[in-house]
């Protein structure tokens, strides 16, 4: 994993340094005395390997340098304050997602070829193929501007979090939907739940203790990358709403030329996602003891 | 993935005795045709596909052409979907924005089999150190959102030779095809690895077959269902990252029209034009969608196994 951190590191510091045109590009070219008194000032004067070899001892240490955009702010301590706002929002799309996928799911699979199947299986596929942010200008349109419901953007009030949620929420629980509809299905036809079933279970114990908990291990393994998914931000939702959280401070970042933000947006981001990936897998550990890691 | 059931083509010639002769694809198009759904995605594609490609014959406007008295039209039948802020034709924006994302779509999944299909062949029937290789490189290319690795890229690519070639629709290609390429490559892979285990591989090689015809003649042309299918698969995903990209301002630039940036445009007049900006989302919906039916329809109609 460190390893992995480091690579990253490495090849974003040499996709930063391959951008053209520096961090210091204005409408109006700043005198070269003061480019190179900046430059200085940030250590950009150096060779590329010392540059990164102070990187990353500063980054070990939790210091991620400086933004070149926002001068008085530390890269840390931007992204500490973008985090909360999109971990808040994935949790809360994390939760709709599953508090709307699974029950479709099972009522799906319980109910199989009736008209609740056929309309989990068409919400799946419809949400399933639209993109996030059309889905996103589309609820806008409706409860913004034709209802006047939700405000179009902006973040603080509970109002505010609505619109962006669902519009995160919808591809994963299209997918948590077809994923606990065909684990249902798979698990229904399994043996044991015969025997439950011939030693004389009722259908509501074999269907919660049986059927349910087995099912439910497959929707877990993928609720785990979704989480990680969601909770570190969404880049093209958080544009759309002007919600501050890290998707959208690295798509400024990126178009302001903001190096030390881009750096330190992609480090957090890879660290993030191999924590959050290593929390998951203990749990399935836990969760079901059929797997071992070795 | 070809299955048990499927005669392979050196078994073919016995089964022509039992049923008629038909191929693997021969045999698919027939499901194909059956599966309404497809056929609806199918001729959503066609119609979007031939008005991107006739585009000058079916509209007399310019997507560029701006007049400042005609602002904010609501449709009508001279402007059949209305003007936008510059008072350009919506209708002819689209169709040219059409050509925008089918070409993004098309040529992002050519550089994706072009990279992606020899690396995944060679590391599958080779194994070995190159193997090892493409599977640590594919480990960290997962640990990322494929979006930030494509803004990432395409924000380098902008200064490079590509930036201005088709008002910045080469970059787009670009990132998008050194990013998607990995999951073509693991695929083709996954697919070499297993078939390789299979008794027909095994006959063909007892016969002196040797490796790379081996992999070109056997396993390659096994592994085509799935890959086609991956391929349509990633066209929709293309086209929404373009559109994507556009739309938070990082892709084609204008006048070069695209339906994600014209959604951006059309974003700060939303309260007073909403059109301007239903319009291209529902073409982007709808699009997707179409692939999406498409994909479905063909990955049952190449796997033999889901054969009703």
């Amino acid at each position: 994993m460190i390893l992995v951190l480091f690579v990253v590191a490495f090849v974003t510091f040499c996709l930063m340094h391959l951008v053209p045109g520096g961090p210091w590009d204005r409408d109006k070219q700043l005198p070269q005395t003061v480019i190179d008194n900046l430059n200085r000032k940030y250590g950009l004067n150096q060779p590329f390997f010392v540059q990164f070899k102070n990187y990353i001892f500063n980054a070990v240490r939790g210091d991620l340098g400086v933004s070149y955009i926002y001068q008085d702010r530390s890269v840390t301590s931007i992204i500490m304050g973008g985090f909360p706002v999109s971990a808040t929002l994935g949790l809360v799309a994390f939760l709709i997602a599953i508090l709307v996928g699974v029950p479709l799911g099972i009522a799906a699979a319980i109910k199989q070829n009736s008209f609740v199947d056929y309309f989990a299986v068409i919400f799946a596929t419809i949400f399933a193929s639209m993109p996030n942010f059309v889905l996103g200008i589309l609820l806008m349109i409706i409860f913004s501007v034709t209802l006047h419901w939700f405000p179009t953007s902006g973040w603080g009030s509970i109002r505010q979090i609505i619109m962006p949620a669902f519009a995160l929420a919808a591809l994963p629980a299209a997918y948590m939907a077809r994923i606990s509809r065909a684990s249902m299905l798979d698990v229904t036809r399994q043996d044991y739940i015969r025997t439950a079933r011939a030693k004389g279970l009722t259908e509501r114990v074999v269907l919660v203790r049986h059927i349910l908990r087995n099912a439910m291990i497959p929707v877990i393994t993928i609720a785990g990358p979704e989480l990680a998914g969601l909770v570190t931000g969404s880049f093209i939702v958080e544009s759309l709403f002007s919600v501050p959280g890290i998707g959208r401070l690295f798509v400024q970042s990126v178009s302001q030329r903001d190096y030390g933000l881009i750096m330190g947006t992609v480090l957090f981001y890879a660290f993030a996602i191999a924590i959050i990936n290593l929390v998951v897998d203990i749990l399935y550990g836990m969760i079901d003891p059929r797997i071992r890691y070795d | 993935m070809t299955d048990t059931q499927q005669p392979n083509p050196s078994e073919m010639a016995e089964v022509t005795q039992a049923r008629p002769h038909r191929t693997l694809l021969n045999d698919a198009w027939i499901r194909l045709r059956r599966n309404r759904l497809a056929v609806a995605g199918a001729i959503i594609i066609l119609i979007f596909a031939l008005g991107a490609i006739f585009a000058p014959l079916i509209t007399k406007y310019n997507f560029a052409k701006q007049d400042l008295d005609s602002i904010f039209l609501q449709p009508s039948g001279v402007h059949w979907l209305g003007t936008d802020e510059l008072g350009r034709d919506v209708f002819a924006r689209m169709l040219y924005g059409a050509r925008t994302s089918l070409a993004v779509g098309i040529f992002t999944q050519l550089i994706v089999l072009l990279i992606g299909l020899p690396i995944g062949a060679f590391a599958g029937s080779k194994g070995g150190r190159v193997d090892n290789l493409l599977m640590r490189f594919v480990d960290i290319m997962y640990g990322f959102p494929d979006i930030l690795l494509i803004i990432l890229l395409s924000a380098v690519l902008r200064g490079t030779v590509f930036g201005n070639m088709g008002g910045g629709i080469f970059v787009i290609f670009l990132a998008i095809g050194l990013v998607a390429w990995v999951n073509v490559s693991r695929l083709v892979r996954g697919q070499i690895l297993s078939l390789k285990q299979r008794d027909f591989v095994t006959a063909a090689r007892a016969m002196g077959g040797k490796g790379t015809y081996i992999t070109m003649r056997h396993l390659l042309p096994n592994s085509l269902g799935p890959i086609i299918v991956s391929i349509t698969f990633g066209v929709p995903r293309a086209i929404f990252t373009e559109a994507a990209l556009s739309y938070i301002g990082i892709g084609v630039k204008p006048p070069t029209p695209s339906w994600g940036a014209m959604i951006h445009d059309g974003y700060n007049v939303m309260f007073t034009a909403p059109h301007l900006v239903i319009v291209p989302a529902v073409a982007i919906a709808l699009i997707m969608l179409a692939f999406t039916f498409l994909g479905d329809g063909l990955r049952d109609a190449l796997d033999p196994r889901s054969r009703r």
